[in-house]
């Protein structure tokens, strides 16, 4: 593993959390492997960060939390996206994609830009 | 997911429980994580020790865990409850617009009383709970002797005896005082057109310093100004302090009048200032009056005429009354009536006992209104009954719904509370009427100068008796629902659902409460009734009280004149030329009977001068009582209407000629006893009075009250202070009115336009406080009495309903029409019966506890019950008479077939 262990800007994780659920419910667990294996072990996802903000988002009601059994029969709690996670989650990823443009922009940078005509 | 088995379900039978939820997820967490470890190639030990290490701080992530958990799970509850509450209320108006003949009654009860009862409790509140409208207003005390029968010169005290009590009391701050012997329309507001009556109080300077008040423009009198007096000699420098309501009033609000002069009886006064207008002198101290400006007393100026001032003083911080009692014992036997007789000292001993001024001012009320709080609140019962009554038979006729709520799944609280919430709703909306209904009526006791009860513009709508409305409102929706609701939620369910027909059990166990209920009311009308009929006995009593002249046909008018001479002789024999010229005019005029003039006027204030002794005879001194003093001309024992025995005065008895007098007949029965007094000589002093005349006993202060000795002397023998002309007519006095001030403008173009009061509206000022409580009881009574025959119409006509199938089986078997309405109709009485034997036992008591507030009527007055038993039997016939026709108009076969 070259790369280094990259930290997560403020707001990325909730948006990568919402994101995640996209397909159904899953449990904390299944998130953070989930996270791990898409971004090809780039991002690692403390646990002790992980379950707080699952709780924060779920109190604001994106997220719905309830109880179910893993693969393996084991009593765990899913979180499903509420029809207001969804709609958030379309806004952060608009949000974090022209995020990204700008910044790619700004760094692919080859010269100083043309002085602005006032 | 797969979905969770059912045992799993009751995982958290017992209520949410966040900390376990925590655990059990970070449970799982690591139990995965170690899975995947092992899977890697490490031991079971090893990897549950990594994945915990992996995680981080375990302890602080659980503890946010259970606070993020127990946050959401009360935002949880609080929504479900709001959500519950707002289904609810929806729920309620639904229901009430499906229902809304019963919605509008059950409002305008609760409007009717408890309007009623704001106001009343705005009245009490004002009169008895809330301070005096001043500063510091408990250590205020008022000082005046015990009550005797020679008026209010009894009641005042001299100028000496005011100075020397200041001087030598220590528990006043201050002690202050004004001159009592005032009339309305004591001056004359000259120099702007026509001269304008107007009312002025002679206070001593520091009176308002004492209570309190702080000017609103201006300022206060200074102690030097208190030397100076009203009226001035040569200088012109006196000075007035206007009341709020007169600057307004006459000066139109003008600003820059302070400083100004204004001339009063022709005589320049400059305006110091203006009073605030939370200052009503006529509140306080003068029920039913107003005042327009106050002028400094001239105590030196009134140094030798006797008892003037009456005295109010503000006690030092945290003295009490009694205390100030017994300093008033210790310094009163040293006090002279005038300091220059040594003989005078000790006249005021035990003649000053300091009371609360707020006693003084509302004490002799406090049990008439408590009377009236306790039949208001009686309203406030009955309508509760009523609606208690109305819910339940609404409750009757919705059993099934409710059943059906109750079998969906709906909790027997929630049932409850859905009824609690409608007669919440109901009494918050009669509540919000009835504080409509109460300012209305507030507004319009405020504003009636013609009740002579105190502090009445002081009154109002405030944040206490907001908070009064509110919780009464809230407690007759708790008590009265509450009622109906549970037994909604104690009866069989599953029994109503069942039964089909309208005779079901249930609708016989609600008959049963609500005639309780309907007995109840009646009752509690009974008392209200018996209440109402003994306070009319009293004020019909009241009102046929011998007074001792004719109030009808008769009217009053202030009279100005000039008597300004050199010398008293020559201003006595002018006054006797005005006075006849005045009454010979006046008396002249179309449509006159008797005119006569003097000085003070029956049931207003009033004086006395001293203790005349009958010629010839030795009496201990205080055994004779001291007679109360009126100066009058030829003609006013006519113009009043009195009877009299003996002569009248002649305009021959002048200054010069036997000095006479006429005594009223309870001053003869004390000096003269078993004698004719005519003929007999008075002395006072070395002057001898000649008995012509005895009149009938006039009631001087109130109607209510024993009448003293009384004497009157002619005017062009002793010196009036005022003129009052009394004029007897059968036109009425607005008729009469300008031909007569026509007259007395001839003789005086300084006469202002004063009022022509009829004689009538004195004795009705001074029976207003008892018109008032009685109307007030005699409406309450009313409102019971049509709430009771509301309330037995619904119990009748919901058991015709009820009965429907019965009478028709009935009628089938052979029973006639007028059998049926026989029967409807004893049910009725039988409920009244009940009813008025229960409230005329309560009205027995209660009677006997209002003893005090009656005149001339026993509590037992046989009228007032049987007329009580009479009303409320009528009433209960007619309203048991409309379901008695419709049970008798029920259509036998009809009622079979529709079961």
């Amino acid at each position: 593993m070259s790369l280094p262990k990259l930290e997560f800007l403020r707001g990325t994780l909730d948006v990568l959390i919402l994101k995640s659920l996209v397909w159904g419910p899953q449990h904390g667990y299944g998130i953070t492997t989930f996270i791990r294996r898409q971004s090809d072990d780039a991002l690692l996802i403390e646990e002790g960060t992980l379950y707080p903000a699952l709780w924060r988002l779920e109190s604001r009601g994106w997220l719905a939390g309830e109880w179910g059994l893993s693969e393996n029969n084991r009593k765990a709690k899913f979180y499903r996206l509420t029809s207001e996670g969804r709609r958030r989650l379309r806004e952060e990823v608009k949000t974090w994609e022209a995020y990204a443009v700008a910044v790619a922009k700004v760094l692919a940078a080859t010269r100083l830009p043309e002085p602005e005509e006032v | 997911m797969t979905s969770m088995p059912f045992w799993r379900r009751y995982a958290r039978f017992f209520g949410p429980d966040p900390a376990a939820d925590v655990q059990e997820e970070i449970g799982f967490h690591l139990e995965a994580k170690a899975e995947d470890l092992i899977r890697q190639g490490l031991t079971p030990d090893a990897a549950r020790k990594e994945a915990k290490r992996q995680f981080g701080d375990l302890r602080e992530v659980q503890r946010m865990g259970q606070q993020i958990g127990k946050k959401s799970e009360r935002r949880k509850r609080l929504r479900d409850y709001w959500s519950d509450l707002i289904h609810d209320v929806r729920y309620t108006f639904r229901t009430l617009r499906r229902d809304p003949g019963f919605a509008v009654i059950s409002v305008a009860i609760l409007a009717v009383a408890i309007g009623a009862n704001i106001a009343v409790f705005s009245v009490v509140n004002t009169l008895l709970l809330r301070p005096l409208p001043f500063p510091h207003a408990n250590e205020l005390v008022w000082i005046a002797p015990p009550p005797t029968s020679c008026g209010w010169s009894c009641a005042t005290y001299s100028a000496d005896g005011y100075d020397e009590f200041r001087a030598e009391s220590r528990v006043y701050q201050d002690v202050t005082g004004y001159e009592a012997f005032s009339t309305p329309e004591n001056f004359r507001l000259t120099g702007r057109g026509q001269p304008v009556p107007a009312t002025g109080i002679e206070v001593i300077g520091n009176f308002f310093q004492v209570l309190g008040v702080q000017p609103a423009m201006g300022r206060l009198f200074t102690p030097e100004e208190t030397h100076i007096g009203v009226v001035p000699d040569s200088t012109g420098t006196s000075v007035v302090l206007l009341s709020n309501a007169y600057w307004r009033r006459q000066f139109h609000s003008d600003p820059a009048l302070v400083g100004q002069a204004i001339e009063l009886n022709g005589a320049p006064v400059t305006v110091v200032g203006v009073l605030p207008e939370t200052f009503d002198y006529g509140a306080v101290f003068a029920p039913g009056s107003k005042v327009d400006f106050f002028v400094p007393l001239n105590l030196d100026k009134e140094r030798m005429w006797g008892n003037i001032v009456t005295l109010v003083g503000r006690l030092k911080p945290g003295v009490t009354v009694a205390q100030a009692v017994d300093d008033a014992n210790r310094v009163a036997p040293d006090l002279y009536f005038n300091t220059k007789y040594p003989q005078s000292r000790g006249q005021y001993k035990g003649n000053m006992v300091p009371v609360p001024l707020k006693d003084y001012v509302s004490g002799k009320l406090r049990r008439s209104l408590i009377a009236l709080w306790l039949a208001v609140g009686t309203i406030l019962l009955i309508a509760g009954v009523n609606l208690s009554n109305l819910l339940l038979a609404r409750t009757a006729a919705r059993a099934k719904e409710f059943a059906m709520r109750g079998a969906l799944g709906a909790g027997r609280g929630r049932i409850v509370r859905q009824l609690l919430m409608e007669s919440l709703v109901l009494s918050g909306a009669g509540a919000g009427l009835g504080l409509g209904l109460a300012l209305g009526l507030i507004r319009w006791l405020a504003h009636g100068e013609s009740l002579a009860l105190p502090l009445l513009s002081a009154l109002r709508i405030d944040g206490q008796a907001l908070a009064w409305t509110i919780s009464i409102a809230i407690l007759t929706a708790l008590i009265f629902g509450l009622l109906p609701g549970l037994r909604m939620a104690s009866g069989n369910l599953q029994g109503v659902l069942k039964d089909s027909g309208a005779g079901a059990g249930l609708g016989r166990h609600h008959e049963r409460i609500r005639s309780v209920l309907v007995i109840t009311e009646i009752a509690l009308a009974c008392v209200l009734l018996v209440s109402a009929g003994l306070l009319l006995r009293s004020f019909t009593r009241v009102l046929q009280v011998d007074l001792g002249f004719q109030p009808n046909q008769a009217a009053s008018m202030n009279v100005w004149y000039n008597d300004s001479a050199p010398t008293e002789k020559e201003s006595i024999a002018k006054r006797g030329e005005i006075f006849q010229e005045i009454l010979a005019r006046v008396g002249a005029i179309p449509g006159v009977q008797a005119v006569g003039i003097s000085d003070y006027l029956p049931l207003g204030p009033n004086r006395s001068w001293d203790t005349p002794l009958p010629k010839g005879k030795t009496y201990v001194p205080g055994e004779l009582p001291e007679p109360l003093v009126y100066v009058i001309t030829p003609g006013f024992i006519r113009a009043m209407g009195i009877p009299l025995r003996g002569r009248d005065f002649t305009w021959a008895d002048g200054p010069n000629s036997e000095r006479v007098i006429i005594i009223n007949a309870s001053m003869a029965r004390r000096f003269w006893p078993g004698e004719d007094p005519v003929g007999k000589i008075l002395m006072r002093g070395d002057e001898e009075d000649h008995v012509v005349g005895v009149v009938d006993d006039v009631h001087e202060e109130s109607v209510e009250s024993i009448v003293g000795a009384q004497v009157y002397y002619p005017a062009i023998q002793q010196g009036p202070s005022r003129a009052q002309l009394v004029v007897r007519s059968s036109l009425p006095p607005a008729a009469l009115a300008p031909t007569v001030l026509r007259a007395l403008r001839e003789l005086n173009p300084n006469q202002p336009a004063v009022e022509f009061r009829p004689i009538r509206t004195i004795v009705d000022h001074a029976v207003s406080p008892r018109r008032f409580f009685m109307l007030l009881v005699a409406a309450f009574a009313g409102i019971g009495l049509l709430l009771a025959t509301l309330g037995i119409y619904g119990v009748i006509s919901y058991s015709v309903a009820r009965q429907t199938q019965e009478i028709g089986v009935r009628m089938a078997l052979g029973a006639t029409a007028k059998r049926v309405q026989r029967q409807v109709l004893a049910n009725t009485l039988r409920l009244a019966v009940s009813g008025i034997a229960l409230g005329a036992l309560i009205a027995i008591v209660v009677a006997r506890a209002i003893a005090s507030l009656l005149f001339a009527t026993s509590p037992w007055d046989l009228p007032s019950f049987v007329g009580m038993a009479m009303a409320l039997l009528l009433v209960a016939l007619v309203s048991g008479y409309v379901p008695a026709r419709r049970a008798s108009g029920i259509n036998p076969m009809e009622a079979l077939r529709n079961n």
